[in-house]
């Protein structure tokens, strides 16, 4: 019986007990090519949003792209925007920002994945992405 | 576990865990009082006089469409729900632990009903973060939420045993694990109140109630809250699905148990960058999937869990 193959994982099945995983040595599908995020685009791979902290001009739009082979959904942390469908593979969801201000989003199938995008005034200042 | 073997009455009669893996089945017995260990796997331990059984059922995941190894989640539920309908004895219900469909749409649960309805079996389920991905989040519990309060909760009692269906997947909140809500669980503590400690308690639910692995979102925020009322019941199960892999543990008089998926397997906690499906050789996958088998044997309450993949 194989428990677990890193010290993370060791040490939570120390935490836990006992835990009991499967006898078979998992090997994970190869990680897609990151994604070079476009000026406004938000990839997603491997569960996380990449950049986890996207800074646009207020009315830009801002596109996400699941790169996962698990259906992702974005979400309003404030309700600012109604929520995206639910993304499968290579699908996008786009949002236009006209409002400058500091916006919480979450993966809705899977919350503890977060992400943050600052809209800035679209005039005046110097703030560059 | 001997931390929580404390002498307070109930957990006196301490639950016991014995464990053989025979490949990548298990088999799993929880007795009161007296170690009970069921030995190889045998179906004549589901056949015992007297029994009640029933099967734990999960993320069938209908719609999930990826390439090799993955046949597709269709043929492989199909393939469970054969060994299903050719047990030898029939199960009293099956439970079906969430993530039916993978996105919520009406031909993704259609075509899941019409592979399980071939058991003939009562299902009772609760959904997974899957199956409330369409923008009303209403296609789960107009099917198979009828009965049930708020996001489809509910209990029933089968042969003296009280089982609780659960649902964490609800009102979920940015960087929060799975959530029950304020309401679920004043629903939760009134359900088990004045019911007496001997009755057995089986809760089921899709994302497992304790923390499993919090950076994978394995957990439940507010799991430890309702196992508090269920802290006075001398034997609680609890089965949750989600995270396509066996795993238990003992905690005073509660077990936990996870059951496989019957689409795809994914990682140890840990063990790979992301929880996103397991790659493995064709032939080793049906070793990885699977249904759960659930026995409780009247008046001395022991429990039985095998867990069976589809091959191995």
């Amino acid at each position: 019986m194989s428990i677990s193959r890193t010290l993370q994982g060791a040490l939570l099945a120390a935490a836990l007990g006992a835990v009991c995983a499967p006898v078979v040595a998992p090997f994970v599908l190869p990680a897609r090519a990151q994604n070079v995020a476009a000026a406004n685009g938000i990839s997603i791979d491997n569960f996380t949003f990449n950049p986890p902290t996207l800074t646009v001009k207020a009315g830009t739009t801002v596109t996400w792209t699941n790169k996962d082979d698990i259906p992702h959904g974005i979400a309003s942390a404030s309700n600012a925007f109604t929520r995206s469908k639910a993304m499968d593979t290579d699908d996008s969801f786009t949002f236009t920002f006209t409002t400058p201000g500091t916006y919480r989003y979450f993966c809705y199938i899977h919350p503890h994945m977060t992400g943050t995008i600052v809209v800035q005034a679209a005039t005046g200042g110097n703030a560059t992405q | 576990m001997s931390k929580f073997d404390r002498d307070d009455g109930v957990s006196r009669r301490k639950v016991l865990e014995c464990m053989t893996w025979v490949g990548t089945a298990v088999l799993w017995t929880v007795a009161g009082g007296v170690p009970h260990a069921l030995g190889i796997i045998d179906k004549a331990a589901a056949q015992e006089a007297h029994a009640l059984t029933f099967l734990q059922i999960s993320d069938s995941h209908i719609g999930f469409d990826f390439k090799t190894p993955y046949p597709n989640a269709v043929g492989t539920l199909e393939e469970c729900i054969a060994k299903v309908n050719a047990l030898p004895t029939k199960p009293a219900f099956m439970i079906h632990t969430g993530d039916i469909s993978h996105l919520s749409t009406a031909a993704q649960f259609d075509d899941g009903d019409k592979v399980i309805g071939q058991t003939k079996l009562d299902v009772h389920y609760v959904p997974g973060e899957h199956d409330f991905v369409d923008q009303e989040q209403k296609l789960f519990l107009e099917r198979y939420g009828k009965g049930t309060k708020g996001a489809g909760w509910y209990s029933f009692d089968a042969n003296g045993v009280h089982f609780i269906g659960l649902v964490n997947v609800h009102d979920l909140k940015a960087g929060g694990l799975g959530n029950l809500g304020a309401e679920q669980l004043e629903w939760l503590e009134a359900d088990v109140k004045g019911r007496s400690a001997s009755t057995p308690i089986v809760v089921f639910a899709h994302i497992p109630l304790w923390t499993v692995y919090p950076n994978w979102g394995w957990g439940t925020d507010d799991g430890a809250r309702a196992l508090s009322y269920l802290k006075r019941f001398g034997s609680v199960t609890v089965l949750n699905g989600h995270i396509h892999q066996v795993m238990q543990k003992v905690e005073g008089n509660v077990t936990f148990h996870t059951a496989r998926s019957t689409a795809f397997p994914q990682p140890a906690p840990g063990s790979a960058p992301s929880p996103g499906p397991m790659k493995v050789p064709a032939e080793k996958l049906r070793s990885m999937l699977g249904i759960a088998n659930i026995t409780f044997k009247q008046n001395d309450q022991p429990l039985a869990i095998i867990d069976s993949p589809l091959e191995g």
